[in-house]
C-alpha cells in the first residue's frame, strides 16, 4: 500500500470542545502516530481561515487524506468535502471524527474525555487510509412537488410552488382545504376573520393551472429518492362525480340524514350524510358519508340521486389509485387537538356546559351552529359568567410537557369575543404563565386587562357541579389555587372553556415510517437542525411546514410552508442533484443468486436477474443503508465508503490502547 | 390465589363489618388470604408527621413480617391508611438505600429484615377488580341489587398519591364504579368520589371534619343516592357515627347508610346478611336493603335534546 499523507485537525470549536477536551494534548499526541503528516488544533475549523488552513497544508505538503475532528458530520462533512475538493482532493478522502456531541458535550471529565478523543482520532486516521476516491451521481429533479396536507402550511406551500412555474400536487385527507384555520372565527391578535383571509387562498389553489388538488385522498405508499420519488395515493370515493357537480348543494339540502360532525365543526354542530364540511369548502363538491348514508346502510332512499340535476351522484364509485411522480415532497399535516377527556376532574362530557377551545371556536364562528352566538349547551342561554382555563393537557407531566404556543392567545382572543358578544359577562382566565411573545401579542395582552378579562393565575384542580355554598347552587365551579394572592378559591360560572393544547396527529410515527423521516418523543416530525435547518429533515427532498413539527401560529405556519417550498424551488432549479455516492454494489462473480437480499432491503433496490442468476442493485433507488450488506451469506455486496477494511481498520484505532496491551500481555505470558 | 393480608386494626374493632364480609367474599371468589403473623398497628395518618424513622420502621416491621410468607409475595390491605402506608414505605425504602438500611438496622433489633421490592402492595378493591375481574364477578352474582342506588365512594388514600398506577385515575378512578354496576346496582354520579372524609381531624378540627362531611353527604343526596359504597374504615366511620352529628350542625336531614363495598358484594353473590357484618353501621341498611327489586329496572330512555339544543359531547364507550 502506498503511505499516505494524512493531515489531522482537531477543532476546539470555541470553548465547546475545548473547554472539555485537551485539544492541544490530542493534536500533539497525533503527529506521532501512523500515516498522520501534519496534526493540528485550531479556534474553528469550519471558519475560512480554519479551511484554508487545510487547502495550505494539502498544497504545501502533500496531504492525501484528511481527518477533522469536530462536530457531527451532519453539521459540516459539506464543509470540510468542500475544502477538500478545493485543495483539488476527492472529498471522499475526508473523514470526521465527532468530538463534540459524542464527547465534550457529553460529559465533565476532561480526563477521560481528551483519552476517548484520542480514541476516536485515531479510528479516523486508520479508516481514511482505506478511503477510496467516490465521484457523486448526478439525478435529475422531477420539477413536480408532492405537499401533503392542506391547512394553511400547506395551501402556502403548494401556492409558493405554482407561483414560481412549477407543478403541484396538494394532497388532503379531509373532503376540503382549509385545516384548522377554516374552523375559526377570528385570528389572533388582530381579529380579522380567518375565513376572509383564507377562503381567497383556498380558491386560488383551486383554480391555479399549476396545482392538482386531490382532496378525500391519502398518501398510501412512498418510494424513491430525492429528484424521483414515487408516491401512491388513494382518491377516497366521494361518489360524486366532480366533472359534473355543480356545487349547487341540492343534495345536502334534501338529504333527510342529520348526523353530528366530529372533525369540522368539534362535534358542536351537525352536517347532512352527502356533505361538504363548511359552505366555502374547496373543492366544492360534496362527499357521501358511507357510515351514515341510509342508502349504504339499508339499500335505498337515493334521494339525492333523484334531486341532482347534473346526475352526478354515483353509488358505485370507487377508490381510485393514483401514482404520481414528484422531486420533492413537503409535509404539512397539521396538529391534533389534546383530548380534554383524559382529564376527568376537568368535566368534559360529565358537565354539559364545559366546551373544548375548539367547540367554542365553532361557536364564535358566524358560519358554525349557534350562527356565532354564546350559549350554554341547552342553545338558548347566554352566561353571564365564562372560565376559561389555560394549558389543558399543555405544561403538564402527565400529559404534554411542552407549552402548546397558541392557546394563552387563543384564550384571550375567546375572552375578547365573550366582553364583544355579552356586554356584562364576567370572564375569568385561568393561567399559569401568559406567553405572548408574537408582533403585537403583548398588545393585546394589554387591551384583554383594559376591558375588565379577571386573570387568575393558578392552576386549576377541580372543575365541579358540587356546591357548597348557595351561591354555587346550580354553576360550575371552577377550584383553584390563585398563587398571586396565596389562597384557594372557588369560582362559580355558567361556562367553562377549556383551551387545550396541541398534539402531535395520532397516526404521525406511521406517517413518519412511510415517508422515511424521524419523529420526536412527543410524536412531532424531526427537522434536519432546530435553528438554522427548521423545513429540511434528515430525508434528502423532504420537507416539513407548520403544526407537525411543532405546536404553531397562523404566521409561522405561513412563513414555514413558503420557507419549504424556497427549499423545493431551490433545487428545482438546479435541475439536477449530486446524490451520495454511498451506495451497495453486488459483486456478480461472488454473487449465489439466494435472494436474501432482495427481500430484506428496505428500498426494493434490488433486482434479480433469472438469466444470469444474480442480484444487482439498481443504484438509483439504494439509499446505502447497508442491510444487504451484513445480510450477504457471501460477502458479495460491498458498501461503498462502508467496505470492510475500512470499517474494521476504524474499529482498530478505535481499540488502539486495549490493542497494546493485549500484545504486551501476549509477551509476558 | 393466595395473598398476604394485612387487616389493621381498624378491621378488628369499629371495621369489623369489613373484615367479615371480605372473608366471606372471598372464599366463594377462590381468593385465600393468609393473615400476617403477629403484626403491629400501621402507624395510621399521624405517625408519619410525629417522626420519620420509628413510622418507617413500624411499617417496615409489618413488611417484613409479611414478607415472611413464602406462599405469596403480595400483600392485601383492605383499610387505605395501611394500603397506603406500606406501599409508601416499600416505595421509599426502594427509592432511597439510606432509608432502607436505617429501616432494616431498627428492624435488626427485632432480627427482622425486608428486602424493598420483594412484596407487591395491593388494595382489595384491586384484587376484586383487576386479579378476579368484573367477568368472573358477574357469574357468581345471584342476587343482584337491582333498583339500589350507589354512591361509589373512594377517598383519597387509597388513590393518591399514585404510586404505581394501582387505580385507573387517581383523580377520578372508576374501578368501584364498575364493580358496582357488575353486582347490578345503579351507581349514581358522584362528583365528589375522591375527595378527602375529614379523616382524623374529627379530633383534632371538628368544624373543618364537619364541613368535610357534610359535603360528601349532601353531594351524595343531591344526586340521589341511596348507600354510599365505601373501601376505608376511616371514610365509613365518618360518614356513618357523624351524619346525625352533620345533621344536628347543618339542619339537614341526611339518611345515607354507609357500607363496605365488600358487603354489598356479599349481599349480590346471596350471602347471608349475618355473615357480612350488617347491622353493626350505625345508619342502618336494612331499611334500605328494601328496595333491591328482583327485576332489572328499565332502561331509562336518553333525554330527548331540545331542537335548539347543541350535541353532547359523547365520550369513548366504557368497556
Amino acid at each position: 500500500m502506498v503511505r499516505e499523507k494524512v493531515g489531522v485537525y482537531i477543532c476546539h470549536c470555541g470553548t465547546n470542545i475545548a473547554s472539555t477536551v485537551d485539544v492541544h494534548e490530542v493534536a500533539a499526541w497525533c503527529g506521532h502516530q501512523d500515516h498522520v503528516a501534519v496534526s493540528r488544533d485550531y479556534k474553528f475549523m469550519c471558519s475560512s481561515l480554519g479551511q484554508d488552513l487545510i487547502v495550505a497544508d494539502v498544497e504545501e505538503r502533500g496531504l492525501t487524506r484528511i481527518v477533522v475532528a469536530s462536530c457531527s458530520p451532519h453539521m459540516h462533512e459539506k464543509t470540510f468535502r468542500g475544502a477538500c475538493l478545493r485543495a483539488g482532493m476527492n472529498p471522499y478522502y475526508l473523514e470526521m471524527a465527532n468530538i463534540r456531541e459524542h464527547i465534550s458535550w457529553a460529559t465533565n471529565d476532561k480526563a477521560a474525555a481528551t483519552q476517548k478523543a484520542k480514541a476516536l482520532v485515531k479510528a479516523a486516521v486508520e479508516r481514511v487510509v482505506h478511503h477510496q476516491a467516490l465521484e457523486p451521481i448526478p439525478v435529475k429533479i422531477e420539477p413536480a412537488t408532492l405537499v401533503v396536507g392542506g391547512g394553511i402550511a400547506g395551501i402556502s406551500a403548494a401556492l409558493e410552488l405554482a407561483e414560481a412555474g412549477y407543478p403541484v400536487y396538494l394532497v388532503e385527507r379531509e373532503p376540503s382545504i382549509g385545516g384548522h384555520m377554516a374552523q375559526l372565527d377570528k385570528t389572533f391578535p388582530t381579529l380579522d376573520c380567518s375565513a376572509c383571509i383564507l377562503t381567497p387562498k383556498m380558491v386560488d389553489v383551486a383554480q391555479h393551472t399549476n396545482i392538482t388538488l386531490l382532496t378525500y385522498s391519502e398518501v398510501e405508499q412512498v418510494s424513491g429518492h430525492i429528484g424521483n420519488f414515487q408516491v401512491t395515493v388513494r382518491k377516497k370515493a366521494r361518489h360524486v362525480i366532480e366533472d359534473n357537480c355543480t356545487g349547487c348543494g341540492i343534495c345536502e339540502e334534501k338529504c333527510p340524514i342529520k348526523v353530528v360532525d366530529p372533525v369540522f365543526e368539534a362535534g358542536l354542530g351537525r352536517r347532512k350524510a352527502i356533505y361538504r364540511p363548511f359552505p366555502q369548502a374547496v373543492p366544492k363538491f360534496p362527499v357521501i358519508d358511507v357510515d351514515h348514508c341510509t342508502y349504504f346502510l339499508k339499500g335505498k332512499c337515493k334521494l339525492c340521486e333523484k334531486v341532482c340535476l347534473a346526475n352526478s351522484i354515483d353509488f358505485k364509485q370507487k377508490d381510485e389509485v393514483l401514482d404520481l411522480k414528484v422531486g420533492n415532497i413537503i409535509l404539512a399535516t397539521g396538529f391534533d387537538l389534546f383530548d380534554v377527556g383524559r382529564i376527568p376532574h376537568y368535566g368534559y362530557g360529565r358537565l354539559a356546559n364545559v366546551f373544548t377551545s375548539l367547540e367554542f371556536e365553532r361557536m364564535v364562528n358566524a358560519a358554525g351552529p349557534t350562527q356565532g352566538t354564546i350559549v350554554l349547551r341547552d342553545g338558548i342561554t347566554a352566561p353571564k359568567s365564562v372560565a376559561i382555563v389555560h394549558c389543558v393537557g399543555s405544561r403538564d407531566k402527565k400529559y404534554n410537557e411542552y407549552c402548546s404556543n397558541v392557546c394563552c392567545m387563543y384564550s384571550m382572543k375567546f375572552a375578547h369575543l365573550v366582553h364583544e358578544r355579552i356586554p356584562r359577562a364576567e370572564v375569568y382566565n385561568f393561567y399559569i404563565d401568559i406567553r405572548a411573545s408574537g408582533k403585537g401579542y403583548e398588545l393585546f395582552y394589554h387591551r384583554l386587562l383594559r376591558e375588565g378579562t379577571h386573570f387568575i393565575r393558578g392552576r386549576v384542580s377541580e372543575v365541579t357541579d358540587a356546591a357548597r355554598l348557595p351561591a354555587e347552587e346550580g354553576k360550575l365551579i371552577v377550584q383553584v389555587e390563585d398563587t398571586l394572592i396565596g389562597a384557594q378559591r372557588r369560582i362559580p360560572v355558567d361556562m367553562v372553556i377549556l383551551s387545550a393544547g396541541l398534539e402531535a396527529r395520532c397516526d404521525s410515527q406511521e406517517v413518519a415510517q412511510r415517508f422515511g423521516l424521524g419523529c420526536d418523543f412527543d410524536g412531532f416530525f424531526v427537522e434536519r437542525h432546530p435553528k438554522l435547518d427548521p423545513v429540511a429533515t434528515m430525508t434528502e427532498g423532504i420537507f416539513v411546514a407548520g403544526a407537525c413539527q411543532g405546536p404553531k401560529d397562523v404566521p409561522t405556519s405561513v412563513a414555514q410552508g413558503a420557507a419549504a417550498a424556497a427549499r423545493v424551488i431551490g433545487s428545482i432549479c438546479r435541475g439536477t442533484l449530486m446524490l451520495e455516492p454511498v451506495k451497495a454494489r453486488i459483486h456478480s462473480e461472488l454473487c449465489s443468486g439466494c435472494k436474501i437480499c432482495n427481500n430484506l432491503c428496505p428500498y426494493q433496490a434490488i433486482e434479480y436477474h433469472s438469466e444470469t442468476k444474480v442480484s444487482e442493485v439498481a443504484t438509483a433507488l439504494c439509499q446505502g443503508c447497508g442491510t444487504c450488506v451484513a445480510a450477504c451469506p457471501s460477502a458479495a455486496i460491498q458498501g461503498a465508503h462502508f467496505t470492510n477494511d475500512q470499517v474494521m481498520a476504524e474499529i482498530e484505532g478505535i481499540l488502539w490502547d486495549k490493542k497494546g496491551k493485549e500484545e504486551e500481555a501476549a509477551v509476558m505470558a | 390465589m393466595k395473598y398476604g393480608y394485612y387487616p389493621g386494626c381498624s378491621l378488628e374493632k369499629n371495621a369489623s363489618a369489613y373484615h367479615e364480609s371480605a372473608m366471606a367474599v372471598c372464599a366463594p371468589l377462590d381468593i385465600q388470604l393468609q393473615e400476617v403473623d403477629d403484626w403491629n398497628c400501621c402507624g395510621a395518618t399521624e405517625y408519619f408527621s410525629i417522626d420519620l424513622l420509628p413510622a418507617f420502621a413500624l411499617v417496615g416491621r409489618n413488611l417484613a413480617q409479611a414478607a415472611r410468607n413464602k406462599q405469596s409475595n403480595q400483600l392485601v390491605a383492605p383499610c387505605s391508611a395501611c394500603f397506603l402506608n406500606l406501599k409508601k414505605t416499600d416505595r421509599y425504602m426502594a427509592d432511597s438505600p439510606a432509608l432502607a438500611e436505617k429501616v432494616n438496622q431498627c428492624l435488626a433489633a427485632g432480627d427482622l429484615a425486608y428486602e424493598p421490592g420483594s412484596l407487591r402492595i395491593r388494595h382489595l378493591l384491586e384484587i376484586m377488580v383487576d386479579d378476579i375481574g368484573f367477568k368472573t364477578i358477574g357469574e357468581k352474582v345471584t342476587r343482584p341489587l337491582f333498583g339500589l342506588r350507589v354512591a361509589p365512594y373512594y377517598g383519597c388514600m387509597t388513590v393518591r398519591p399514585d404510586l404505581g398506577k394501582s387505580f385507573d385515575n387517581p383523580e377520578y378512578p372508576q374501578g368501584l364504579d364498575k364493580l358496582m354496576k357488575t353486582l347490578g346496582a345503579e351507581v349514581i354520579d358522584f362528583p365528589l368520589k375522591a375527595h378527602c372524609c375529614g379523616g382524623h381531624m374529627t379530633q383534632i378540627s371538628e368544624e373543618v371534619a364537619m364541613e368535610l362531611i357534610r359535603r360528601l353527604l349532601k353531594n351524595a343526596a343531591e344526586n340521589n343516592a341511596d348507600i354510599m359504597a365505601t373501601l376505608c374504615p376511616m371514610c365509613q366511620l365518618n360518614m356513618d357515627a357523624y351524619q346525625e352529628a352533620v345533621n344536628k350542625r347543618f339542619g339537614t336531614d341526611y339518611h345515607i347508610p354507609i357500607l363496605y363495598f365488600t358487603q354489598l358484594m356479599g349481599l349480590a353473590l346471596g350471602l347471608p346478611t349475618t355473615k357480612l357484618g350488617f347491622g353493626k353501621e350505625f345508619i342502618k341498611a336494612e331499611p334500605i336493603l328494601k328496595k333491591i327489586r328482583k327485576e332489572a329496572p328499565r332502561k331509562r330512555r336518553k333525554k330527548r335534546l331540545s331542537k335548539q339544543a347543541l350535541p353532547v359531547p359523547s365520550m369513548a364507550e366504557e368497556d
